[in-house]
């Protein structure tokens, strides 16, 4: 669908707190009213297009504490409001975790980068263009999925563990984090909850209405990263329509240790197929122990799309994935078909 | 008909150009009857007594100059420069992040002003294309570079991608053809006149690099 320019959004109250107990404040004051908004490039679609009507916008740029990339004894702590061009280009990112910086860097166009966030790329709500242009769908609390009837396009949609609604994760960091075995910093209320990556995102089995288990009044603070998988070997690779600005149709993240050429463990994520990002656990226990070759990787891509259910438009991924999947476990440089 | 500058409609009379009828428009305050964009009642009353509550009178530093300006709280910033400063050089393509046109500086770091909310760069520097020339009327060389390689057809999205060149440039003075397109690679031209816009950033880059 294309946007078209209405005027500028419809009035709302905005906040610009500047700590994070302000912020939570404003959340537990407004409930359901308030939005959170991170950089914005979520947000402003949703407003632009008249799809949501918060009355309350609590802007977070102002909040000094979610900013910045610490040093937390051999991991990271990444701050929520931190851009995807500073994760991207910090050093520290880069010596420890260089997948994630790589992610952050594909991440659609230097602009957006520039004001896109780490917390905000993580939370950012599906693209299925139905959902968009606000058609009473089951993730908009409908009872419908336009994406899945016979006359749906749905070239960017799921192939693995749709469940009424066939959206995707659209994030190219969070199949990094959920490889480095990331803990999302989450606020609720009074209390802190330390919730591991995978678990941070939800499939509609459990809520058809959020990607995330972040409820109205929650607050990302911050990603940490446990020295765990620092320094291994990684590969990361996003294939889109476009090189720029474009969501992957497919992206892999992958994290492997190995003594020389034998893989003594290795995390699998696949983003783009499923509403979740698609941990492949049955890959990562089969490639354990094996050797770092053509032969593993081949069959690893072969267990990885098992169980793959394409719709009308979508069976190309299954391939892709396979490929991807082959490529992450061959690692970059040497592959060549 | 009225006394001042504004005597006719664009088109309708030599001498008045739609540029110029658009500041006139503005000089003279009458946005709030001619432009639909801005003007709405605000929703829910204001307690300026919380924390993070907002003034809708603020000042902006703006090219160099501390601009008093009254903004919407839903006000983007390409609106403000527009229709509230006059700052017409600044375009509006897509309106969604996606095409470039409405690229200013903040700080420094190319921003789609489309998709900040003005509020929001409250204390920071804003730069938009109009504030790159020196006070004499000397071009910035990457201004200078594109009048003469003349690197622009229709040049609508011209002043987006000089924003965005002039950004990138601060972060890497001696980019390859190659960086270079990656670093502006989030504007768009219709043209499609990619090759040209590149060479004449790339005459930019090395004119700085000289001077």
């Amino acid at each position: 669908m294309p946007a078209a320019i209405r005027d500028v959004m419809p009035a709302f109250e905005l906040f610009q707190p500047t700590s994070v107990a302000d912020t939570l404040g404003l959340l537990e004051r407004h409930g359901a009213d308030a939005w959170v908004m991170a950089g914005g490039m979520d947000t402003f679609d949703w407003l632009k297009d008249r799809i949501r009507k918060p009355k309350v916008v609590v802007d977070l740029s102002a909040v000094a504490e979610l900013r910045g990339i610490k040093d937390a004894g051999g991991g990271i702590e990444i701050g929520a409001m931190t851009t995807l061009t500073e994760v991207a280009g910090n050093a520290l990112v880069k010596e420890r975790f260089g997948l994630l910086a790589e992610a952050a860097g594909l991440v659609a166009s230097p602009q957006i980068r520039n004001q896109g966030t780490m917390g905000g790329n993580v939370a950012q709500d599906a693209r299925c263009w139905y959902y968009r242009a606000g058609w009473p769908c089951y993730r908009a609390g409908g009872n419908i999925c336009y994406a899945d009837t016979p006359t749906s396009v749905n070239r960017e949609h799921a192939i693995f563990d749709a469940d009424r609604c066939v959206a995707v994760n659209p994030s190219d960091t969070a199949p990094a984090l959920i490889a480095l075995d990331a803990q999302m910093v989450v606020r609720r209320g009074g209390s802190e909850m330390v919730v591991p990556a995978q678990d941070f995102f939800v499939g509609p089995g459990v809520d058809i209405t959020r990607l995330t288990m972040l409820q109205p009044g929650d607050l990302l603070t911050a990603v940490r990263i446990p020295g765990t998988w620092s320094g291994k070997q990684f590969y990361f690779e996003k294939v889109r329509d476009r090189q720029v600005w474009d969501f992957a149709l497919v992206n892999v993240a992958s994290a492997i240790s190995a003594s020389g050429n034998t893989i003594s463990d290795a995390r699998l994520v696949v983003n783009g197929v499923s509403a979740r990002p698609y941990r492949l656990e049955a890959v990562e226990a089969f490639v354990r122990g094996k050797a770092r070759d053509e032969q593993t990787a081949e069959q690893a891509g072969e267990l990885a799309v098992q169980g793959a259910l394409p719709l009308r438009h979508n069976a190309y991924k299954v391939p892709l994935m396979k490929a991807l999947v082959k490529r992450a476990i061959r690692g970059a440089g040497e592959w060549t078909s | 008909m009225p006394e001042g500058p504004i005597t006719s409609v664009p088109g309708g009379q030599p001498g008045v150009s739609r540029r110029n009828f658009i500041k006139g428009v503005i000089a003279a305050g009458a946005t709030v009857s001619a432009s639909a964009y801005l003007f709405r009642a605000n929703i829910a009353g204001q307690d300026s007594s919380l924390p993070g509550s907002v003034e809708r009178l603020i000042t902006l530093n703006v090219n160099g100059q501390e601009r008093r300006v009254d903004v919407l709280k839903h006000e983007t910033l390409a609106m403000t420069l527009r229709y509230k400063l006059g700052l017409t050089g600044t375009k509006l393509g897509c309106d969604r992040a996606e095409c470039g046109a409405c690229t200013v500086l903040v700080d420094d770091v190319p921003h789609y002003s489309c998709s900040v909310l003005t509020h929001t760069v409250r204390g920071k520097k804003i730069v938009s294309i109009e504030g790159l020339a020196a006070p004499d009327g000397t071009l910035h060389p990457v201004q200078q570079a594109v009048v003469n390689g003349q690197g622009f057809q229709c040049a609508f999205c011209m002043p987006g991608f000089v924003m965005a060149t002039v950004g990138y440039l601060k972060t890497n003075p001696s980019p390859t053809r190659a960086q270079l397109a990656h670093g502006i690679s989030g504007n768009l031209c219709r043209c499609a006149d990619y090759n040209k816009i590149l060479d004449v950033m790339m005459n930019a880059a090395d004119a700085m690099r000289r001077a």
